[in-house]
């Protein structure tokens, strides 16, 4: 081969490119000519927007732009932005990503129609933004080497020596940050800097929530901590990774027995105020709510007149410790992480 | 260009020095950022060692030996180029758990990046004048001693540069090393930067790894020395007589085998075995298309983007040598180690202080590629014109053509297989890229590379499986494009 050979194929693939280069403008073009009316900054899990924002899309002829991406990011990208931010809605799956953009003022107040159809404890006494679904803190463990006697009475133990090697958890993740902003906020500064020292000591560091279950399920560790729903929606799939595990639900109003709650808020700087306004009341209504509690996500939802399956845990059993959504201090959270040595 | 190709290190920079030296001595002197630090030059120490051992034996054996079925094995050893690291990575994982940590890493990523190698190793073998090595002969020397002291330091330049290149991926490969649980600091600031944005324990990460790819562009310099290798003389090299190999025949074909179906037979295998498995469940037709067509779009735009880039900063650093050009050169190679995370967050920063309006458009990040990927075009468009001889643009200048007209003549005909290449390349890398992707596309946009990940970061290896696939297949034409390149140069 000599170097004339690649020319002809450069001369044939130039125009492909060029006509590449030239469509790349009027694909932007597309979206400007067509904008959407609200832009929702999602940090759920995406196949739960894309299950229900159809539905809301068909109610109020909005089209709807879903961006997705993690809490944390989306939260300090927002920040970031400012009031350049495209967002309209921000939907997240822990409070402390709500937090952190509540506290650079960003948010407007949620309609009081939404707020009507939210229990005050999931609400910031700010009322500038509103839970509308939650999760509970749970440790998976394997049955064939744990029973539920095994299990410890508060999650603060898995950070004791007898626990080495054998608890795994997933220390990059919002889900894991939110529960430790609840230990940081019912047990102080100190206590938490002292449990996440043993839990980097003993504990077992995996992906995220999913590998943390399958781990679990293999037996790869004795337990793991995470929230309810994963090993739920694993039952009600193909039970696959589920199979050989159970849940512990520490209750008492345990730090391990937080709930944490998913947050829906609406950007001060919004381009389509009112229909972000549309989006987050609809979210909270009776409607919108069943329809999440009978979606895959298993997740509680947090109006009083919508039901989860009756095969989850009953939310009145759960016995979680009182903790204020406004409270919860992500940055503090993740200064303390990374002093410990797990960021 | 080369002034863009700053902005991130200037980020970097800034934002370390706003830190200020007390927080930052506490930041970078932690028993974290030592993990980091071991994981980091471990795994890349070992995989430049794999590749380069891997790349010259494989080279070796294909191209100086009478192995059977050659010119096969050689297009099968350079096929795993189309298969990105990260789907190479999901393919061993989700058949085998066990899969992961330092060996799971070393071996997914010396069978990801082995070609980087291989190739210009190949190549360079090709161009050598074997008479030199008869010469070894005649001098009583055995063939495998002339082939250690003869050929192997001809082949220095071509290996120092493939082994840097597997060196620079590495140090910003993201999701193979993500899913395979091996943390980096790529890794580790990606996670870091998912809880703080531009928090200052990611910047002084980023701080610790752009003096990492320093110190890597360092030593291939000094590696590199003054010496000239090119072949002085009249008429043109003849190709070299195959070794016999006799006895160790079969069990040669049987190592070239091995790695053929380590590196693509594994991946090969997972992608159909999930492919089957999830096609009944989830086969989203329209999404497929339409992430495929912006993954291509994109892609192109970015090839084009980059290798025109390139041209300029190339033509100064080759017609015009000097400090200031090598500075230009080599300032835009640290860039390519900078995770896409960290150009990202940079050029989220200055769109928005800057120029706002370009913040979440196409046009960013199109600039972000070109920012990431230019020294890939670069090295390619560098060797290609390093081969035109300047005596033709004297001789069109001297038969009245004016600058543009020997240009589009004489020297553009000349480079246009370099150019090729080098869109290639930057076009495999922008279909794969993830992290940049993810924070500057523009909403509601979603390529290849992006779905796969948020499929596979979830475990849905089914879902995954078509978006995999779909990328190995739009990476084949460039792959085919970069194999047909004999003189593709690192």
């Amino acid at each position: 081969m000599t170097s004339s050979h690649p020319r002809p194929t450069l001369r044939r693939l130039a125009p492909v490119l060029a006509a590449a280069a030239l469509a790349l403008p009027a694909l932007s073009a597309c979206s400007l000519l067509n904008p959407p009316d609200l832009v929702v900054y999602n940090a759920q899990h995406e196949e739960l927007l894309d299950e229900i924002v159809p539905l809301f899309e068909e109610q109020s002829g909005l089209d709807v732009e879903l961006r997705s991406g993690k809490d944390l990011e989306m939260a300090n990208q927002i920040v970031e932005e400012g009031k350049d931010s495209p967002a309209d809605v921000f939907l997240t799956e822990n409070s402390p990503a709500m937090s952190i953009v509540d506290k650079e003022g960003l948010f407007a107040p949620v309609p009081d129609e939404a707020l009507a159809s939210i229990p005050p404890e999931f609400v910031p006494s700010s009322k500038t933004w509103t839970g509308f679904l939650a999760r509970s803190t749970v440790a998976m463990y394997n049955t064939d080497s744990m029973t539920e006697a095994d299990m410890p009475a508060s999650i603060l133990d898995f950070a004791e020596p007898e626990w080495k090697g054998r608890v795994g958890f997933s220390p990059t993740g919002a889900d894991f940050q939110a529960i430790v902003s609840a230990v940081l906020e019912l047990e102080g500064e100190d206590a938490t800097r002292e449990w996440l020292a043993g839990l980097k000591e003993n504990g077992v560091i995996l992906q995220n929530n999913l590998v943390v279950m399958q781990a679990a399920n293999a037996g790869e560790i004795d337990a793991g901590i995470a929230y309810h729903y994963y090993w739920y929606r694993d039952r009600e799939e193909s039970g696959t990774d589920s199979d050989s595990s159970a849940l512990h639900f520490f209750g008492d109003q345990d730090p391990g027995a937080f709930l944490s709650v998913s947050g829906a808020g609406v950007l001060a700087a919004a381009e389509h105020p009112e229909a972000a306004d549309e989006f987050v009341t609809w979210l909270t209504s009776t409607e919108a709510q069943q329809a999440m509690a009978e979606s895959y996500a298993l997740e509680y939802p947090l109006n009083p007149d919508a039901e989860l399956n009756a095969e989850v845990k009953p939310f009145e059993e759960l016995e979680p410790p009182t903790v204020d959504v406004a409270s919860l201090n992500g940055p503090l959270v993740t200064e303390l992480m990374t002093e410990a040595g797990l960021l | 260009m080369a002034l863009l190709a700053l902005i991130p290190l200037g980020y970097v920079v800034t934002y370390t020095a706003i830190i200020g030296p007390v927080d930052l001595w506490h930041l970078v002197v932690r028993p974290r950022i030592l993990e980091l630090l071991g994981n980091t030059v471990s795994i890349a120490l070992a995989c430049m060692g794999a590749c380069a051992v891997l790349g010259v034996g494989l080279a070796a054996l294909v191209e100086r030996t009478d192995l059977p079925g050659k010119r096969v094995w050689h297009g099968l050893l350079v096929a795993p180029l189309a298969i990105p690291a990260f789907v190479n990575g999901y393919a061993w994982v989700s058949l085998d758990r066990s899969v992961h940590g330092f060996w799971g890493a070393f071996l997914v990523i010396t069978l990801s990046y082995y070609p980087l190698v291989y190739l210009p190793v190949v190549a360079s073998l090709r161009g050598l004048d074997p008479a030199l090595e008869e010469s070894a002969w005649s001098l009583g020397h055995s063939r495998w001693r002339s082939f250690r002291s003869v050929v192997v330091p001809q082949l220095r330049p071509a290996l120092l540069g493939g082994v840097l290149l597997v060196g620079l991926h590495l140090l910003a490969e993201f999701g193979a090393l993500a899913l395979l649980r091996f943390p980096t600091f790529t890794t580790a600031i990606y996670d870091q930067y998912g809880s703080t944005f531009n928090g200052q324990a990611a910047t002084a990460m980023a701080g610790v790894l752009v003096l990492l790819c320093l110190l890597l562009l360092l030593a291939d310099l000094r590696l590199r020395g003054q010496r000239h290798y090119s072949r002085v003389g009249q008429g043109a090299a003849r190709r070299a007589v195959p070794a016999r190999l006799g006895r160790a025949r079969w069990p040669s074909v049987g190592v070239v085998g091995l790695v053929v179906l380590l590196a693509l037979g594994v991946p090969s295998y997972s992608l159909l075995h999930w492919l089957w498995v999830g096609t009944s469940t989830e086969f989203p037709l329209g999404e497929l298309s339409a992430a495929a067509a912006t993954t291509v779009l994109l892609a192109a735009a970015g090839a084009v983007v980059t290798t025109m880039a390139a041209v300029p900063v190339v033509w100064l650093a080759v017609r015009h040598r000097g400090r200031l050009s090598t500075l230009v050169e080599r300032c835009t190679y640290i860039a390519n180690a900078l995770p896409g995370i960290v150009v990202g967050l940079a050029l989220v920063v200055a769109s928005l202080r800057l120029v706002p309006i370009v913040y979440q458009t196409a046009l960013l990040l199109v600039v972000a590629y070109a920012i990431l990927f230019l020294p890939r075009a670069v090295v390619t468009v560098r060797a290609g014109l390093e081969q035109a001889p300047l005596v033709l643009d004297h001789v069109a200048h001297s038969l009245g053509a004016g600058p543009v007209e020997t240009a589009r003549r004489v020297t553009l005909p000349l480079i246009a297989p370099s150019l090729g290449a080098g869109a290639a390349l930057v076009f495999l890398a922008v279909s794969t890229e993830l992290t940049a992707t993810l924070m500057l596309s523009p909403i509601g946009t979603h390529t290849l590379a992006t779905e796969f990940w948020s499929a596979s970061s979830e475990l849905r290896y089914g879902a995954a499986a078509p978006y995999a696939l779909l990328l190995v297949a739009i990476s084949v034409p460039a792959t085919l494009l970069l194999m047909r390149q004999e003189r593709l140069q690192p």
